[in-house]
């Protein structure tokens, strides 16, 4: 059987409770030559402040940002969705902020994040879902699979809250379940030969 | 492309024809909106609508003024509270009050007002800086009935306590019981401060120039909008500003992506405030 070759565009994380943690295990590990832009969704009280985005940018060799309506997604960059608003892709590959209400009691909602950039990256999108207590992020991870991106999940026994990939695993067709420590190389491995099927 | 991509590009066709139905039949321009907004809620529509596809909502909301109306609110956003980014507050009254005071007169516009929150904040902040008597508040909105709301001027009693907790923490000198008057369940904003704004309909995406102001409020507006929807709305701000006159945008919205950088300084970062170069 032929090895057929699928390369991406970009990632989309979402993340909730046991965050800081999970992300400080995978963001750091990126090697210089990562190209792959990297939307987060970290779910977190509406008054926070740029913390994450000043630890991770301390952290990272790549660029960590804090999104802004309309800012273009550059490759090798890192961008969070701030506080309190959703963070949406456009067809064109800009991001769009959004004070609409609440999604699974989340705003920035993981679904939101996800849905808009699998229409925006079709089948060259790869989505990833780590420790949370709730299910956001379910539909989302179902579009993307819908559209032929690839999704991959944190192994729950690794997860600080099960819930978050638990829901996933059990609605989706999830491609890979990862324990937290591998998921930054595999997508090192991404980048570089992108996915081998 | 696979079937799913193709599908996601036939549904695109199927929204901008939509839109234009809207357009064409009722007035309202949602052309140059955020795409990805406007997919969004038009899709929780489909899904409560239990139709198939966008084309079906197209040939509906043409013949069905009252389900045009229900779309009509599912995109337009009213999130909004009083002295929301109480911090915000806090700075305009540091930073853009004290040049306010020079003039003898001020005109204050609230662009995109919805429900009033926001307008009321900046009346009640006027009225404690001793600018009332000498200043104009104008507050505008494309949604006539969302406008009358925010003329009424009456909101929850539970969301008014979040709002105490705002105004105290940006900075409000007074007891903020002094605003209102209230019975269990409603507060009314005082008719002095009510009577300090001309609440009007205006079109951002299709109305003009509107007076000559000190200072323009339009925050979480703009997220709504494309980009080159967002270049012409900044360039009507431009040219509704007096020489030397702030604009206030939402926290994380930015004239650094559009075409009218240049035209602005940047006053305070974290607050968006701009002021129109000379």
């Amino acid at each position: 059987m032929a090895v057929s070759k699928q390369s991406y565009d970009a990632i989309v994380i979402g993340v909730s409770a046991g965050g800081l943690v999970a992300l400080t295990e995978i963001l750091p590990k990126f090697d210089k030559d990562m190209t792959l832009p990297v939307m987060i969704v970290q779910h977190q009280h509406h008054d926070s402040d740029d913390f994450l985005v000043r630890y991770f940018d301390h952290l990272c060799r790549h660029s960590v940002r804090e999104v802004e309506d309309k800012m273009p997604v550059e490759s090798g960059t890192i961008y969070f969705a701030p506080a309190n608003y959703h963070l949406l892709v456009e067809p064109d590959k800009t991001l769009s902020l959004s004070t609409e209400a609440r999604v699974n009691y989340s705003r920035p909602s993981i679904d939101v994040l996800f849905e808009s950039a699998a229409d925006a990256y079709t089948d060259r999108l790869v989505g990833i879902i780590l420790t949370g207590a709730n299910s956001d992020g379910t539909h989302g991870a179902a579009r993307i699979k819908k559209l032929g991106g690839l999704i991959i999940v944190q192994d729950p026994e690794t997860a600080e809250a099960q819930a978050m990939p638990m829901s996933v695993i059990k609605h989706v067709q999830v491609d890979h379940i990862l324990p937290l420590n591998t998921i930054g190389d595999f997508i090192n491995r991404l980048n570089q030969e992108g996915y081998s099927f | 492309m696979n079937r799913a991509g193709e599908n996601i590009k036939n549904e695109r066709i199927e929204i901008r024809l939509l839109l234009e139905a809207v357009n064409l039949k009722y007035g309202y321009d949602f052309r140059n909106y955020s795409f990805a907004h406007v997919k969004r809620r038009l899709e929780k529509r489909l899904n409560l609508s239990g139709m198939d596809n966008f084309s079906q909502m197209q040939h509906r909301l043409i013949y069905d003024a009252s389900f045009f109306n229900l779309i009509l609110f599912d995109l337009s956003i009213n999130v909004t509270e009083m002295f929301r980014d109480p911090w915000v507050y806090k700075k305009i009254r540091g930073t853009v009050i004290p040049v306010l005071k020079t003039y003898p007169y001020i005109k204050v516009w609230h662009a995109g007002c919805s429900t009033g929150q926001e307008v009321y904040s900046m009346a009640i902040l006027l009225e404690e800086e001793g600018m009332k008597k000498r200043a104009q508040l104008y507050a505008t909105d494309f949604n006539e009935l969302i406008l009358s709301r925010a003329k009424d001027g009456i909101y929850p009693m539970d969301v008014m306590r979040k709002y105490i907790n705002n105004y105290q923490k940006s900075g409000g000198k007074k007891d903020f019981s002094d605003y209102y008057a209230a019975d269990y369940s409603h507060a009314i904003i005082k008719r002095g401060l009510r009577d300090k704004i001309l609440f009007s309909s205006h079109n951002l995406v299709t109305d003009g120039v509107f007076g000559e102001m000190n200072l323009i409020l339009c925050r979480n507006v703009l997220i709504y909008f494309d980009k080159a929807l967002q270049n012409r709305v900044l360039k009507l701000f431009h040219d509704s500003l007096c020489p030397g006159g702030f604009l206030c945008l939402g926290t994380k919205e930015s004239i650094k992506f559009s075409e009218l950088s240049d035209a602005f300084e940047l006053v305070c970062d974290q607050e968006k405030i701009y002021r129109k170069r000379r």
